[in-house]
């Protein structure tokens, strides 16, 4: 069914914060999602040509690395785009057969691959660049927020996170409830003010990314030297001579 | 965008075949095209073979299509699956259309045509709002893109209408038809063209990012080294290369070319030779002109590769 839950108060919506203050670009998250969903819900995740020239695949999460502003205030930021979990996500609505589909319960947008046509036009509805067409089954994958994982209850409870969040190194990556103010999550968005993508388009982006900290005004300022920095004692002899 | 042949193909000749069921639908009941039966059920069926072998066509994109039945389910939300639907349900006019034609019955088959008149109309008014509705893409998400795929539809099918009927030997009013709405389409491409120039909408790197409040944002280091489907079927960028030149063609052989040979075969004569030679170039630049349409629309996921 292509027609979204109704938008109510209060109800989960489960999604991701990613903290570009501390992500270090380091592809972990990409390939810890490439292996996760290589099995599982979303099995297989094709490589085309893996073992040469022009080797490409779907991959859920794709690691952007930009330049931000110029000068000594420009700054290079590390980017993770992935699916965001819309509220209102043109990509289900446009869907003609019914597999793509966002759940009720907890808001997850998934596909159904034993419906999809692969007609590609999710893809296109998408302004993020979120859905790639496995070109093998002829059928659009996505991140499913592992939803294989989060419920899975034969894995330990420490693990039931998305593969992207357990693996990063830096902790850049949150997963939580943004549906609950008073989640983790919610209030991380709110003390570091959270933002959305491309807003502007209307479709609710659940994911909130934490924008890079600014930098102390004040720049770290080399202190005047004093003798006792000077460890040889002949030359610190000599410096208090000459220093007269 | 990446004009997918099949898709270019699919809209450019059901755009003709509606069109071309439309006016016959319309102007039949009014007297302004030939009334014998032949002439009708030769363009009932140019019109059903062109939108039959367009749909097929589009079945050709789609990765799983022994499963396009599915298609009709969602037409609540989905205008891709109103298109389905409507497409699917114009056949039944159309054919009752025939079966009238054939059995000589003119009043069924003035309301079956009329009916399957209306089935058009709303067909390719799906198939326009399909572009239309994708914010995305700036380009198609445009008020004159919807009434664009109506008039041009129109415009072919009448194109079509006027080469059968000028070889039955009646000229003068479809030629007068291609004219108007020729130079109805001419005025809209170059007024979309003008309007869609220059930008992506409101969306920007700074806000695909949400880093604008650092400064111009500007891409560094890109996810991936070789292509992906993405790219491949989004960050399509050979038109810009020769767009103005295409344009030109597309507004010279599409729609000039078809008004002056329409023009002439009123006032020299000549009709039957010079109104098919009309409805081949008018398809022609219909090709071009969707084929621009695809490959020069802009998705805000190329904003995320390039930064502009």
């Amino acid at each position: 069914m292509t027609c979204l839950p109704e938008i109510t108060p209060g109800a989960k919506k489960l999604g991701l914060v990613i903290d570009l203050d501390t992500c270090v670009g380091c592809q972990g998250c990409a390939t810890s999602c490439k292996e996760w969903n290589a099995s599982g819900h979303s099995a297989p995740l094709p490589d085309y040509k893996p073992y040469s020239a022009g080797a490409e695949g779907v991959w859920f999460n794709r690691v952007h690395s930009y330049e931000a502003g110029e000068g000594a205030d420009g700054r290079t930021v590390h980017f993770p785009r992935s699916c965001l979990h819309c509220e209102t996500p043109a990509c289900v609505t446009v869907c003609p057969t019914g597999a793509s589909y966002k759940r009720g319960e907890d808001g997850i947008v998934l596909v159904d691959h034993d419906i999809c046509i692969g007609c590609g036009l999710c893809a296109w509805a998408c302004p993020y660049g979120a859905r790639e067409m496995d070109e093998d089954q002829g059928v659009m994958k996505k991140c499913t927020l592992c939803v294989d994982r989060i419920y899975n209850e034969t894995i330990p409870e420490a693990q039931r996170q998305p593969a992207c969040v357990l693996a990063c190194p830096t902790k850049a990556r949150h997963f939580g409830d943004l549906g609950d103010p008073e989640s983790k999550v919610s209030r991380l968005v709110a003390e570091r003010g959270g933002q959305p993508l491309m807003p502007e388009l209307g479709y609710g982006p659940v994911n909130s990314y934490l924008p890079p900290r600014r930098r102390a005004d004040t720049q770290p300022v080399e202190d005047a030297p004093t003798p006792m920095d000077i460890k040889n004692p002949v030359l610190r002899w000599m410096d208090r001579v000459l220093s007269r | 965008m990446n004009p997918a042949p099949s898709i270019v193909f699919f809209t450019t000749a059901s755009g003709a075949g509606y069109g071309l069921l439309f006016w016959l639908g319309l102007l039949r009941p009014v007297g302004l095209v030939p009334q014998v039966p032949a002439f009708a059920l030769l363009c009932l069926a140019l019109a059903l073979l062109l939108i039959t072998a367009g749909l097929a066509s589009s079945l050709l994109h789609l990765g799983n299509p022994q499963r396009a039945w599915r298609a009709f389910s969602q037409w609540r939300s989905s205008w891709l699956s109103r298109e389905g639907v409507a497409a699917v349900a114009t056949y039944i006019p159309a054919l009752l259309f025939g079966t009238a034609l054939l059995t000589g019955r003119p009043g069924l088959a003035t309301i079956a045509g009329l009916v399957a008149a209306l089935g058009a109309v709303v067909t390719v008014w799906c198939t326009g709002m399909i572009y239309a509705s994708l914010k995305p893409i700036p380009q198609w998400h445009h008020p004159l893109v919807a009434p664009g795929y109506l008039l041009l539809a129109a415009y072919t099918g009448m194109a079509l209408l006027a080469a059968v009927s000028a070889i039955g030997g009646v000229v003068a009013g479809p030629a007068s038809f291609i004219v108007t709405l020729g130079l109805a389409g001419l005025v809209l491409k170059i007024a979309y063209w003008r309007l869609v120039d220059g930008g992506m909408g409101r969306s920007s790197a700074e806000s695909a990012t949400s880093l604008g409040f650092i400064g111009r944002v500007r891409p560094l280091d890109p996810p991936h080294t070789e292509t992906n489907y993405l790219l491949r079927e989004m960050g399509f960028r050979i038109a810009r290369k020769h767009a103005a030149k295409l344009r030109n063609l597309t507004l010279l052989l599409g729609f000039g070319g078809p008004v002056l040979l329409a023009l002439l075969a009123t006032q020299l004569g000549f009709g039957g030779l010079l109104l098919p030679l009309a409805a081949l170039l008018a398809l022609g630049g219909m090709l071009l002109e969707r084929w621009l349409m695809f490959a020069e629309a802009r998705h805000t996921v190329t904003l995320y590769y390039r930064g502009t």
